[in-house]
C-alpha cells in the first residue's frame, strides 16, 4: 500500500505528464479561439481600414460602446448556455422591458402611468426578472426544448412591446425620459458618457467588465458555477448527485431577463426614451457572441470571457465596415462567415487538444 | 470474519411489477470489508435488485436492512444519505468537466462567508488527488476533463468519489462490463482497496472470472431468484462458471491480471492472479 501512494515522480506519471504542455492547457481554454479571433480581425481592419483611422481612440471607443450592451446580454446567455438552454427572448425583452419602464413614467395625460422614477424602476425590474422566470418555468415543466419555447417568447414579448404602448399612447417610441425627477442621478450612473483620451466611452463599459468579472467568479469559483458546468453536461447525473436543476436553470433564465433589463435601463437613460424596436436580433447576436468565445452550443462548456471577447469581435467587426466605407449589408454576410469559422476552430481545437 | 454481522441485508424480498414477478423470495447479505458478488446472466433480475438495494424501487415483499435496522426507501438519495451509493455502469459522470469538478459536483467545499462564499478549488483539486491516490490512482493532472479518461480509470474515479462520500456499503452495477481485460483488471484492483478500507461491497456482474477473485461471497440469481449462494470456500471457480452462461478465456484472463498486478505489490491481486493460473492449469 505505502509503496503505491507515492508521490507524483513514479514512472508511469512521468510519462504521461510529459503530454500536458502549457500549449494544450492554453489551447483547451474555451475562449482561446475567440482570442485568435479578436486578434486577427482587430489586424485585418487594422490594415484595411489603416486610411480611416481604425487604429484610433475615437474608433476604440465606438467599437466598445457598441460591444457594451451585447457583451452585457452575452454574459448572462453564456452562463444560461453552458447549463444547456436557450434564451431566445433576450432582445425582446430588453424592447419590452424599456417599453415597460417608459410607460410607467410617461404622465397620464400622454397615456402612461405618471409614476416617480424609482418605484417605475424597480416594478419595470420585477416585470423582466417575471418574464425570465416564466420562460424558466415553462421550459422545466413542459419539459420542452427552450428553443421552441423563448422563440414563442421572442414574438410574445416583441409584440407586447409594440402593442400595449401603442393601445395607451398611440405612439411607439417615446421620449423625455430626461425631463423625470431624478434623471440626472441615474445618468451619471448608467447613461452618462466618459471623455478620455479624445475620445467618449460610454459607461455602460464599466457595467460590461464588472457583469464579465463577476459572472466569471461565479463560473469558475462558487459551487453554483460548478453545477452549471454539470447540469449543462448532464441534467439527470447532476440531479442525481444532489444539484438543484429546476431552481438552478430558472434563477439562470432570470438572469438573461436581469441582463435585458440592465440592458433596457442603459438605453433608456442613454437615449432618453424607448422604442418598441429596441433590442431586435440582439437575442441572436449575443448567442453568436457566446459561440464565437467557445461556448458549446449544447451546454456544458464555455466561459464568459469567451463572451465578452465574442461580443467585442461582433462590435469591432461591425464599426470596422461601417468605417471602410464597404456597404452594411456586408456585415451581415461577414458575421455569418465568422460564426461559422469560429464554431468550425473551436471544434478542431478541442478535438485535437482532448484525443492526446 | 463470519461472525461480523452484515451491514446491508434482504430477506425473502420479492417484487412483482403488475403480473411480472422480476425477483422473488431473493435473499443476500454484505459484511463490511467484504465483498459480496452478484451474479447472473442478462434477465436474471440484476436490474431490479440494484435497482431495490439502492432506494430506486420498494420491494413489493420481505425486509431490508441495514446495520440491522429494518429501512425503507422513497428515493436513491435517503439510501445514499445513510451511506449506500451505487455506482451505476453509465457513472454519472459529465466527460467535459474535469475530475476535481465532477468529484465534488453537488457536494463542493467552500469557503468564505455571505455573497463571497466559494468553492474551495485548491482544496477540490487536493482531496481529489489524495482520494484517487488511496485507491492507488496516480492522476496526472485533476484539471484533465473525465471524457480523456479510460473507461477504467472514469470507474475508478466513480469508486473513489462514492468512497470519500462516506459510503458504507458500495454497489457497482456491471464495472467491469464495458472493459477490456486490463482495465477490468484495474477495476477489480480498486474493489479490493474499497474492501481494504471496510466497505462492504456488493458487485454485480455477468462475468464469474471479474467476480472470483475478488469475491467473499457469491450469490447467484437466475430468473428471478437466488439458484446459489456460496461463500468463496465452498465453491471451487469452475464450478461458478459452470453455473453461469458463457465467461472470457480464463488463461487470458489470469494473465492480465497478473501483469496488472505485477509492480504494484498487490497481494491479493497477485494471489488473484496465482489462483487462476491454478485454476487454469488444472482444466
Amino acid at each position: 500500500m505505502a509503496t503505491e501512494t507515492a508521490p507524483p515522480p513514479t514512472k508511469p506519471s512521468d510519462e504521461r505528464v510529459r503530454q500536458v504542455g502549457s500549449l494544450t492547457r492554453l489551447l483547451t481554454r474555451p475562449e482561446f479561439g475567440a482570442l485568435v479571433a479578436l486578434v486577427v480581425v482587430w489586424v485585418f481592419f487594422a490594415i484595411v481600414a489603416s486610411d480611416n483611422n481604425f487604429v484610433s481612440w475615437p474608433t476604440t471607443a465606438a467599437i466598445l460602446n457598441r460591444a457594451a450592451p451585447l457583451g452585457i446580454l452575452a454574459v448572462a446567455v453564456a452562463l444560461l448556455m453552458i447549463s444547456g438552454e436557450f434564451d431566445l427572448s433576450v432582445g425582446s425583452v430588453v424592447g419590452f422591458s424599456g417599453m415597460a419602464i417608459m410607460l410607467l413614467v410617461t404622465s397620464t395625460s400622454a397615456g402612461g402611468y405618471g409614476w416617480a422614477l424609482f418605484p417605475a424602476l424597480i416594478v419595470a425590474l420585477l416585470i423582466t426578472l417575471g418574464v425570465g422566470f416564466l420562460n424558466g418555468l415553462l421550459v422545466l415543466t413542459t419539459k420542452l426544448p427552450s428553443f421552441i419555447i423563448t422563440l414563442g417568447a421572442l414574438f410574445v414579448f416583441r409584440g407586447l412591446a409594440t402593442a400595449i404602448p401603442r393601445t395607451l399612447t398611440n405612439r411607439t417610441q417615446l421620449g423625455s425620459f430626461d425631463d423625470i425627477p431624478g434623471f440626472e442621478t441615474i445618468n451619471a450612473i448608467f447613461g452618462q458618457k466618459i471623455e478620455v483620451l479624445g475620445a467618449r466611452f460610454d459607461i455602460a463599459i464599466v457595467w460590461w467588465v464588472i457583469a464579465t468579472v463577476i459572472a466569471t467568479w461565479i463560473l469558475t469559483r462558487t459551487a453554483i458555477g460548478n453545477w452549471i458546468f454539470g447540469v449543462g453536461g448532464d441534467d439527470n447525473a447532476s440531479r442525481n448527485v444532489g444539484v438543484p436543476v429546476f431552481k438552478l436553470k430558472v434563477a439562470l433564465f432570470m438572469t438573461t431577463a436581469f441582463a435585458a433589463f440592465l440592458v433596457a435601463f442603459m438605453q433608456v437613460t442613454q437615449f432618453k426614451g424607448a422604442d418598441s424596436l429596441r433590442g431586435e436580433l440582439q437575442e441572436f447576436n449575443a448567442i453568436i457572441a457566446a459561440v464565437v468565445g467557445g461556448v458549446l452550443l449544447t451546454g456544458g462548456y464555455g466561459s464568459v470571457i469567451g463572451a465578452a471577447l465574442g461580443a467585442l469581435i461582433f462590435a469591432m467587426v461591425q464599426q470596422g465596415i461601417i468605417i471602410t466605407g464597404v456597404d452594411g449589408d456586408w456585415f451581415k454576410v461577414f458575421v455569418g462567415g465568422i460564426l461559422v469559422v469560429a464554431v468550425i476552430f473551436n471544434n478542431f481545437v478541442r478535438q485535437q487538444a482532448q484525443k492526446r | 470474519m463470519t461472525d461480523k454481522t452484515p451491514i446491508l441485508e434482504i430477506n425473502e424480498v420479492s417484487k412483482f411489477f403488475g403480473s411480472v414477478i422480476a425477483l422473488k423470495g431473493v435473499s443476500m447479505f454484505v459484511r463490511p470489508g467484504e465483498v459480496t458478488c452478484l451474479l447472473g446472466d442478462n434477465g436474471a433480475g440484476k436490474s431490479t435488485l440494484i435497482k431495490t438495494l439502492s432506494g430506486v424501487h420498494t420491494p413489493t415483499e420481505g425486509s431490508y436492512k441495514f446495520q440491522g435496522e429494518e429501512v425503507e426507501f422513497s428515493s436513491p438519495r435517503e439510501a445514499l444519505d445513510l451511506g449506500i451509493a451505487t455506482v451505476y455502469q453509465d457513472l454519472a459522470m459529465i466527460p467535459l468537466m474535469s475530475i476535481w469538478r465532477n468529484f465534488f459536483l453537488g457536494s463542493e467545499p467552500t469557503k468564505g462567508f455571505g455573497p463571497f462564499r466559494r468553492f474551495d478549488v485548491d482544496k477540490a483539486k487536493q482531496i481529489t488527488r489524495e482520494e484517487m491516490s488511496k485507491m492507488g490512482i496516480d492522476i496526472r493532472d485533476p484539471d484533465q476533463p473525465v471524457g480523456t479518461l479510460s473507461g477504467g480509470e472514469r470507474q475508478s474515479v466513480a469508486i473513489a468519489r462514492a468512497v470519500y462520500f462516506g459510503a458504507k456499503v458500495l454497489i457497482l452495477d456491471e464495472p467491469t462490463a464495458a472493459l477490456g481485460v486490463k482495465q477490468a483488471g484495474v477495476v477489480l484492483k480498486y474493489i479490493l482497496q474499497a474492501k481494504q478500507r471496510g466497505i462492504g461491497v456488493i458487485f454485480i456482474t455477468h462475468n464469474p472470472h471479474h467476480a472470483y477473485p475478488v469475491g467473499d461471497h457469491f450469490v447467484i440469481l437466475r430468473r428471478g431468484q437466488v439458484f446459489g449462494d456460496y461463500s468463496k470456500e465452498e465453491i471451487p471457480l469452475e464450478q461458478l462458471v459452470q453455473m453461469m452462461a458463457g465467461g472470457a478465456d480464463l488463461e487470458a484472463l489470469s494473465h492480465e491480471l497478473e501483469s496488472a498486478s505485477r509492480g504494484e505489490e498487490d497481494e491479493n491481486l497477485a494471489r488473484a492472479a496465482e489462483q487462476f493460473r491454478q485454476e487454469a492449469g488444472s482444466e
